[in-house]
């Protein structure tokens, strides 16, 4: 080493000692995780670092946008054309299901009326694309590129094609954190849909297992009944698919069934969400979901 | 004042885009802790500069941007810093091998901030994966001093 370049880079250090720095920044760091497990108290502070960090966001996403921007635009034509066949095909046979659900639709809505129950409020969705996913396998976590900007509020409900995703527990101006129902700290209140039993789905911590534990050995519940959202909670929607049981061990020595069930969203895949909002939004609830009664 | 080179920042952009690369779960216990590395290479090599307010900061970017609790990755940051400016000077004369052992070592510390913070959150407890991170940043170390070395000879000159 240089004599010369003592000016930028001194042997030994000078200034205050970082023995010092090093205690200030620690009680700093404890300070504000204390604030933001006490929730909402740093809401400020991370929504101005969120704007701040936000075309870090988008470079984090641009690999891949890059990527789509290529396959894209280096599509032959014949897969291009043959895309479009497809599509096109598709988009017929939807048309033809959403005109089945339009008649299905206004004759629920005649029973109903018969019935002189509260008709569903109609529900208003956004498709959101996903930022980023939290790296660590013990907290399944998203990041989605819609925010309070859109209209997103704490604790709403997301979606993709096949079912429910999760729930957002924060919402910054333009981007939102929402966790997966797989993540081990969520609870969806949920029923069986072919009898209408009333659970709770705990996420397990993997992406591809929902857990049942609430429920006595004697409940009739079979593999390959279909778990929906009950509504309960007052968080999601009713009626949209959880998963599907696929493991129910009963055992005589235990008070409750060991249930399994598998995910009917695809939680590791896909690029697209859907934020539903249902009835009136509410403003700001505690993300966490009752605890249910065994 | 010692504010970090702006170098500093520029590797950190890439860093932390690593970082936070969307993969699937059983890849993202192999992604090496990147922002801990690139802290741990400008502490070693410019300590005049970087050192634990650097680290510091840049545990906060990436609390912010990956959702965690706000502080925890800042903590554990901090405390990898303030290690590196500790004993830079013995580091700093190690053989690579040796070297990327002593980062082993930090980012061990580093996990085990992050575990602890876990712990007293209530999170559930992490397996032994995190320990191939830990491996696989101590083997990224050596090409990646070697690569920062190489784009900016000039400043880490020693």
């Amino acid at each position: 080493m240089s004599f010369k370049s003592e000016q930028h880079r001194p042997l030994l250090l000078r200034g205050p000692s970082p023995g010092l720095r090093f205690l200030l920044l620690c009680v700093v760091s404890a300070l504000m995780m204390v604030l933001d497990h006490q929730q909402n108290h740093t809401r400020t502070l991370r929504a101005a670092l969120s704007v701040a960090t936000y075309p870090l966001q988008v470079l984090v996403n641009l690999p891949y946008a890059t990527g789509v921007w290529i396959s894209e635009s280096l599509g032959s034509r014949e897969t291009l054309l043959e895309e479009n066949a497809r599509l096109r095909s598709q988009v017929l046979n939807q048309q033809f299901q959403v005109q089945k659900l339009e008649a299905l639709q206004a004759e629920n809505n005649r029973l109903r009326e018969m019935m002189r129950s509260a008709a569903e409020v109609a529900e208003r969705i956004l498709v959101a694309e996903i930022r980023a996913v939290d790296m660590d396998p013990y907290r399944h976590r998203l990041i989605i590129n819609k925010g309070s900007s859109d209209g997103v509020y704490d604790g709403q409900a997301i979606l993709d094609a096949y079912g429910l995703v999760g729930q957002v527990t924060s919402a910054e101006p333009l981007s939102s954190r929402a966790i997966l129902i797989t993540d081990p700290s969520h609870a969806t209140p949920v029923e069986i849909n072919r009898n209408g039993i009333r659970t709770v789905a705990l996420g397990s911590g993997d992406p591809a297992a929902l857990l049942l534990p609430f429920l006595p050995n004697s409940t009739d519940i079979q593999v390959g009944d279909l778990l929906v959202t009950s509504g309960l909670g007052g968080h999601f929607p009713p009626g949209y698919p959880v998963g599907v049981v696929d493991e129910v061990l009963r055992d005589p020595g235990q008070n409750f069934a060991t249930v399994h069930a598998r995910p009917s969203a695809q939680l590791d895949r896909g690029r697209q969400v859907l934020l539903v909002w249902f009835g009136t939004p509410r403003a700001s609830q505690e993300p966490a979901e009752p605890e249910p009664e065994p | 004042m010692r504010v970090p080179p702006w170098q500093f920042w520029l590797s950190l952009g890439p860093a932390l885009t690593l970082a936070l690369l969307p993969l699937p779960s059983w890849l993202s216990a192999w992604n090496p802790d990147w922002v801990a590395l690139v802290v741990i290479f400008w502490t070693l090599n410019y300590p005049g500069r970087t050192g634990v307010g650097a680290a510091w900061c840049a545990g906060l970017l990436l609390d912010v941007m990956d959702g965690s609790l706000l502080g925890a990755h800042a903590l554990a940051m901090t405390v990898v810093g303030y290690m590196t400016v500790k004993l830079y000077l013995r580091i700093r004369v190690f053989p690579l091998s040796q070297q990327s052992l002593a980062v082993a070592m930090m980012l061990g510390l580093y996990h085990f901030v992050l575990f602890w913070v876990q712990g007293i959150v209530g999170g559930p407890a992490p397996g032994l994966d995190r320990g191939l991170a830990i491996v696989l940043g101590a083997l990224t170390w050596i090409p990646l001093q070697a690569a920062l070395k190489s784009l900016w000879p000039r400043i880490l000159k020693d």
